[in-house]
């Protein structure tokens, strides 16, 4: 089972059936030809994977998932110019192509692409970093076979761009069935990749159980709670339940039990503390381009998904829920901050560092003014790329046996190769939100959002939550620059032309967007959502 | 960019080279670090400009003019009404002739100082130079927003310096003090944004213009002022630290180089003295009211805990912490005292302070690069040896202590004359600082210079490893003579500056007073315009 492709209603199988029926639901091709273009990529992917020979699948694999990309873009700003500003519902309605999902598609086609140069990449990692076949067993003969050959498993360029395409869908999705299907669709190939990792295959493999298992739990609690909102509101569709919550005097428990397993799932995909448990793990065993894939990308969809569903579904009820999502903001930056600190393992201390940022997230989501959703996006914008550059960096950290993501073997880094102990500096001080970073403006505009709407002792217990957090970045950087190195430390890599792209990429976004981010803002506030 | 507005006035490029010129240098300096000679040469040489610059921006300011002077003004991000503006008044001019003295001084000071292995004097000078661009900028700031971004970049640089070039315990000293001011400058944040959300809430749009923003927030109603000025005062509380929030400093000046200490000490923590002037009380004038008790004993405390600490000091850094934390209680009480005598006191007791305690500084360092310690009784009878240290030593300490004649002591009577008046309490409380004062500078010259040559650093340099010299034989004396020399022509010339300064600023303080004077009444002006009980209640 190498690809799972589940129908979505965008997909083109779906239309081509829908067009032999008798009501032909209003198509808006144009605006969705991004998505078209992902899962047709992804499509065309698999065949290439039963057709081309073992050795030239990877290059064109590639350039076909960049091209998809790039086109995927180009489309998408062509779009931009006459989109209406109240945006469009396509495909009977089930999805909403207004200014924030037009934002969030462009979000993650770039981070996409930058996540995808570095599962690219084969001059870091000999042969890339994913396993040449994963049906071998790890420690035997074979795989030491396998291990030394220069081969990967090119399945996950398709599953990359199938996993992108839901993230899409699900930002734009206008009724719960779709959003869960898309969620399956961008959930079932991350499971897959968590666990292609080369080296350390028992520790890839056992993230990718546990984020499967936990992630059917999640998929689960949502798939509940929509249960629970279609008796309550005999529709699945957002706008139905906000009217349905309008003014009736149906039952309120299956309403707000509805939303609770419904915000479970959502919040467990944001890596949301406390739905944050399986994040240091699968972060810490997953090949880290998937780790910033997800870190990057996943949190784009489900903060999107998740802003959709609470302005356009729940906003009327807002006084009822918001106090239990305050709380869960303050768990997930404590948690986050708190356990951060005594974290050894550099990818896992980035792992608590995204439950951090996503309760930083969660503040400027549940403001539900104009301010907050332009707040949220241009913050997942600006955490998405430092993010995906922090992790390209940590795999070129290197000894005889892959990465050296322990923080003791980072000791003396900026003797050895003071540019990337700079990058990386560089990029945790954007992550502590040090003005001139993209973090900085996103810290900035997502907090004066919740001061303006009156959560000020929300926003206060977030700073010294960044202040604490400070603390575990700072301790890197002192690690790297006023310690001395061990004498069998490790090497850093210079890193091929797809890794450097994408590093190049993430920090010269968090510098532009520290310093001059008023047209983000500006394209992020261009527009709320269609209701 | 397009909408950008921009504007300036006269005297704005001056000031903008200024800004900008450290920063040029220490690129130049990046580049030329390979060669440790011309580095230090380009940094003396673009340090001595900029000193020249800051006189010409002296020259051009008109006491009697304007608030702000030599304004500029450019769109940064117009979406929030934030502005790249900078201008200065008095206050601030004077602190950036300060910047401009210290670091050509500081810079020549350590020219011969030896680094930590593997760094560069490139990289240390090239350090320097970036921290006093942000310093200035701090100073010259006009838009809030604008002004905390600095505040915040400027820990950077000095976290790298204290924790790149420091002494043992440097990694501990330098995090500490980035969390402390790093925490201090969020909490600040979050009152500007409210600040901005309360301007945007009255007027439709919110601006971050100091100037606007000031008018509006001083109308604010005083349960609100008070959160606003709590978030302020706490970052500026931890940066020129008042008691409960000092425990980084000593531990920061211990650990940093001795140039470094010196911006530390003599710039660095001003910030927050200033910032109380330019932000807590024209921003928000009822909270400054209302609280002011809990600052004054805040202030007292400082100036008692600091001397009897000082006193007590076995290391010589760690005792310049704590009688700069006793001189920033002085400023402090001057400023709360809410008078424009005692704030005219305080606003020259932070020039003086950074001329007498930098002066002082300096001079400790040149001791211990004699004697290879920082513990006070390590020392003794250097007199003997270096007249000349002794003399400056003496001078820079009495000048600490405010003896008539110096300059500390016109700034320290200010203060306390201005202060009586209106809290006769506190002032007497404080005048108490002035008696230990004595006591803590007399006895470390009398430690370190006076008696029988003696102690683990002197005699160990004189005769080898623990080889006990009679102090008073002839050759004893002499062979540790050869050893430690008095002071360099070096030296001479980086304190001949501030011997200067610490007398001519003792006889004749009119120049400095007349710069400070109307600015520090228009600060007095703006937070007593204010009409704090009527706004309440309403939307």
């Amino acid at each position: 089972m190498s690809t799972m492709v589940l129908p979505t209603a965008a997909d083109p199988a779906v239309s081509v059936l829908a067009a032999g029926l008798a009501q032909v639901p209003q198509m808006d091709y144009r605006a969705v030809l991004p998505v078209l273009v992902v899962l047709g990529a992804a499509c065309v992917g698999v065949l290439f994977e039963a057709f081309l020979p073992r050795p030239r699948r990877w290059l064109w694999q590639v350039a076909l998932t960049v091209a998809a990309l790039l086109a995927a873009g180009v489309a998408l700003y062509a779009y931009l110019g006459d989109a209406p500003a109240q945006g469009v519902k396509t495909f009977a309605g089930t999805l909403s192509i207004d200014r924030p999902a037009l934002f969030l598609w462009g979000t993650l086609l770039v981070l996409g692409l930058g996540a995808v140069l570095l599962i690219a990449d084969r001059s870091v990692e000999p042969g890339g970093y994913f396993v040449a076949q994963a049906a071998i067993r790890p420690g035997t003969q074979q795989d030491r076979a396998q291990a030394a050959g220069a081969n990967m498993h090119t399945e996950v360029f398709p599953l990359a761009l199938f996993a992108l395409g839901g993230m899409m869908v699900f930002c734009a999705a206008n009724d719960l069935l779709t959003m869960f299907v898309a969620l399956e669709v961008l959930s079932l190939p991350l499971y897959l990749l968590c666990g292609l990792a080369r080296r350390r295959r028992l520790l890839s493999q056992e993230s990718a159980v546990k984020y499967f298992l936990l992630g059917a739990f999640a998929s689960a609690f949502f798939l509940y709670g929509l249960a629970l909102l279609y008796g309550y509101a005999g529709s699945v569709k957002l706008a139905d339940i906000a009217a349905a919550a309008g003014g009736t005097n149906r039952s309120d428990t299956l309403l707000f039990a509805g939303l609770g397993l419904l915000a479970v799932g959502l919040l467990f995909k944001g890596s949301v503390g406390p739905f944050h448990t399986w994040t240091p793990d699968v972060y810490q065993g997953a090949p880290t381009p998937v780790t910033a894939f997800m870190a990057a990308c996943t949190k784009v969809a489900a903060f999107g998904g998740l802003l959709r569903v609470l302005t356009v579904a729940f906003k009327a009820t807002s006084w009822e829920w918001r106090g239990v999502l305050w709380a869960v903001a303050i768990i997930s930056m404590v948690i986050g901050a708190v356990l951060g600190l005594t974290q050894r393992d550099v990818k896992r201390m980035i792992a608590y560092s995204s439950v951090a940022h996503a309760g930083f997230l969660l503040i400027g989501a549940i403001a539900l003014t104009e301010q907050g959703l332009s707040g949220t996006m241009f913050y997942l914008l600006a955490y998405g790329f430092t993010t995906l550059a922090a992790f390209a960096v940590v795999g070129l950290v290197r000894t005889g046996e892959g990465e050296a993501t322990h923080l003791s073997q980072w000791a003396g880094l900026a003797k050895r190769s003071p540019l990337l102990a700079g990058v990386f500096t560089f990029l945790l001080l954007s992550l502590a939100g040090i003005p001139l970073t993209s973090g900085f403006v996103g810290k900035f505009v997502v907090f004066s959002a919740a001061l303006a709407d009156g959560m000020a002792p929300l926003v206060v217990i977030a700073l010294v939550m960044s202040a604490v957090a400070a603390f575990f970045y700072l301790r890197v950087i002192v690690l790297m620059y006023f310690s001395e190195p061990a004498a069998d430390g490790p090497t850093v890599t210079v890193p091929g032309v797809f890794t450097a792209a994408a590093i190049t990429l993430g920090v010269l976004v968090t510098l532009l967007l520290g310093v001059w981010p008023a047209f983000a803002l500006d394209w992020a506030g261009s527009g709320g959502f269609a209701l | 960019m397009n909408g950008m507005t921009t504007s300036a006035g006269a005297g704005a490029g001056l000031l903008l080279l200024v800004l900008l010129l450290p920063l040029a240098g220490s690129l130049a300096v990046t580049f030329l670090r390979s060669n440790d000679r011309v580095a230090k040469l380009t940094a003396l040489g673009v340090s001595l400009v900029e000193f020249v610059l800051t006189l010409a921006l002296c020259v051009g300011y008109r006491p009697t003019g304007a608030r702000l002077q030599m304004v500029s003004s450019a769109d940064w991000i117009a979406t929030v009404g934030v502005h790249l503006s900078f201008g200065v008044d008095g206050i601030a001019l004077v602190m950036i002739a300060v910047i401009g003295l210290l670091v050509p001084v500081v810079i020549g000071a350590g020219w011969a100082e030896k680094l930590p292995a593997g760094r560069s004097a490139g990289g240390f000078l090239a350090l320097i130079l970036v921290q006093e661009s942000l310093m200035v900028g701090v100073f010259a700031a006009t838009d809030v927003f604008l002004f905390y971004v600095l505040f915040e970049i400027m820990l950077i640089p000095m976290y790298f310096l204290i924790g790149g070039y420091g002494g043992a315990r440097r990694q501990y000293a330098a995090v500490k003090f980035f969390l402390y001011s790093f925490l201090g400058g969020l909490l600040m944040l979050a009152s500007a944004i409210g600040a901005y959300a309360y301007a945007a809430a009255q007027t439709g749009h919110g601006t971050f213009d100091w100037a606007t923003l000031a008018q509006i927030t001083r109308n604010a109603p005083p349960s609100l002022q008070v959160w606003l000025f709590l978030g302020f005062f706490a970052a500026f509380a931890i940066k020129a630290p008042l008691v409960p929030l000092h425990t980084w400093l000593p531990d920061a000046t211990a650990e940093a180089p001795i140039g470094v200490g010196v911006i530390l000490v003599g710039v660095l923590d001003k910030v927050g003295t200033f910032g109380f002037l330019r932000y807590c009380l024209p921003m928000f004038p009822a909270a400054s009211r209302e609280l002011a008790p809990l600052l004054l004993v805040l202030a007292v405390a400082g100036v008692l805990y600091g001397s009897v600490l000082a006193t007590g000091q076995r290391d010589m850094k760690r005792f310049i912490a704590y009688v700069s934390i006793a001189h920033f209680g002085f400023i402090a009480l001057g400023i709360f005292a809410f008078s424009s005598q005692a704030q005219v006191g305080a606003v020259s007791y932070m020039v003086n302070h950074s001329v007498a305690t930098g002066m002082l500084l300096l001079v400790l360092g040149m001791v211990i690069a004699r004697g290879g310690s920082t513990v006070i009784d390590d020392y003794g009878g250097m007199a003997k040896l270096t007249p000349l240290l002794a003399g400056m030593l003496l001078l820079a300490g009495l000048s600490t202590l405010s003896l008539p004649g110096t300059n500390s002591f016109v700034s320290e009577f200010l203060v306390l004359l201005g202060s009586f008046p209106r809290e006769p309490v506190f002032t007497v409380l404080a005048t108490i600082g002035m008696v230990l004062a004595a006591m803590y500078v007399l006895w470390l010259y009398q430690r370190v210079m006076q008696g029988p040559a003696r102690g683990d650093a002197l005699v160990g340099l004189a005769g080898g490893p623990g080889a006990a010299v009679d102090p008073d034989s002839e050759t004893g004396t002499r062979s540790a003579r050869r050893m430690v020399g008095d002071l360099s022509r070096r030296e001479i010339a980086v304190l001949a500056p501030l011997v200067l300064l610490v007398i001519g600023l003792g006889f004749f303080p009119k120049p400095l007073l007349d710069v400070i004077t109307p600015s520090v009444g228009a600060t007095m002006t703006e937070a007593g315009f204010s009409d704090p009980v009527t706004s309440q209640g309403g939307k």
